[in-house]
């Protein structure tokens, strides 16, 4: 495996893609996330994206798109241009539950995960009761991350990414 | 913001290697040799150790409490003393003028001055009390996979440290990289291919 600091930033950028191509799945194509998922389940974009444009001056442009109306619209411009998706907030249903989690694309890492409700702690037994049913939502968000994640890395080291995905994005960009 | 939080942040790690004992006699010898300590009257600006999740000041791993279900379940902690710089400079400039008027001189060597600042620092380190900051996680060993409750790059790395230590285990951090590597089983041929991939464009 190839030096772990160097890897971290020289394949970033299939992060920043992997959340690209996950909004654009979101919106156009939910029958993968049904199809990795025994229950019904479906993703939504949340209320955050956060972008970043690399500037010809070599700074960095940072474009938010915050609150539960917010004008996706702008977001696609910025992609038009060159930006690259560095944050999505996603809602995850599965059937009557709900996640709302946002992924970063540099580390993959989870940010300010809400985890559907579970049984309050107030004795010992109860923690561990608590703690097993968390740690299985959290393993239920995780497996289907990590499900979308090798299909995206299965798609992308492929033609069919270069000859079929991305003109595909590039028309969903422009509608 | 920890497991059993409302809202959580969490960072994943994959974990390298196999405990050659029992698991939770090996995982208990470690959390015993790295336990937290506290230390009155410490100067060290930093103390990081292992405590229990539900308990973080008063740890106890005897009976593998910290078992539970098919994880392993406990928490880092790490106390540290966040000494404002100004009160350095207080009294510093105090210490200071003490030994020019006592030297009669104009000026500390940079020698002396290092040494002046060195024992302000003592000074103070012992007297302010430690901020302590608890960290959560959990560990699946049959999976091989641990989840981290904090994306803090300082607590990472205090964490892939004390967890080397303690267990002799390795734990890769999983970001697009590593993940793809080690978690979507390519072939060699493909592995190639990852590896020279570069940037899409999706701009006009």
């Amino acid at each position: 495996m190839l030096d772990l600091a160097v890897a971290y930033n020289r394949y970033k950028f299939l992060g920043y893609e992997f959340l690209t191509w996950l909004w654009f799945i979101v919106e156009q194509n939910q029958d993968i996330i049904g199809s990795l998922e025994e229950e019904p389940a479906s993703l939504a974009v949340g209320d955050l994206i956060i972008l970043k444009n690399k500037l010809d001056n070599n700074e960095a442009e940072t474009v938010t798109i915050k609150g539960d109306d917010a004008d996706l619209e702008e977001a696609k411009l910025a992609l038009r241009k060159g930006a690259v998706v560095t944050e999505l907030n996603l809602t995850y249903y599965s059937d009557d539950y709900q996640w709302r989690f946002t992924i970063k694309g540099e580390s993959l890492n989870i940010t300010g995960i809400h985890l559907p409700a579970t049984g309050s702690a107030e004795s010992k037994e109860d923690i561990e009761g608590v703690v097993i049913e968390k740690a299985f939502l959290y393993e239920k968000s995780f497996n289907l991350i990590d499900a979308l994640f090798k299909q995206f890395i299965n798609i992308r080291i492929t033609s069919r990414w270069e000859n079929s995905v991305v003109p595909l994005i590039k028309k969903w960009l422009h509608l | 913001m920890g497991l059993l939080s409302s809202t959580s942040s969490v960072t994943r790690y994959q974990v390298e290697g196999k405990f050659e004992k029992s698991v939770l006699e090996s995982v208990e010898y470690g959390l015993k040799r790295y336990t937290f300590k506290e230390v009155d009257d410490d100067i060290s600006e930093k103390i990081v150790g292992w405590t229990s999740f539900d308990n973080p000041f008063n740890p106890n791993f005897e009976g593998h409490a910290f078992s539970i279900g098919t994880y392993l379940v406990f928490s880092m902690r790490i106390d540290k003393k966040a000494i404002p710089s100004k009160l350095i400079k207080k009294y510093y400039t105090l210490e200071e003028a003490k030994l020019l008027a006592k030297s009669g001189r104009q000026y500390l060597s940079r020698e002396e001055k290092k040494s002046v600042k060195d024992e302000v620092i003592n000074f103070l380190s012992s007297r302010i009390p430690a901020t302590p900051y608890v960290y959560d996680l959990i560990w699946n060993y049959e999976k091989s996979t641990l989840w981290f409750f904090s994306n803090m790059r300082a607590a990472n790395e205090e964490l892939e440290i004390l967890f080397s230590n303690s267990f002799k285990l390795i734990l890769v951090r999983l970001f697009p990289y590593t993940t793809a590597d080690l978690a979507v089983n390519l072939s060699q041929a493909e592995r190639d291919t990852l590896l020279k991939l570069s940037p899409t464009k999706f701009m006009e």
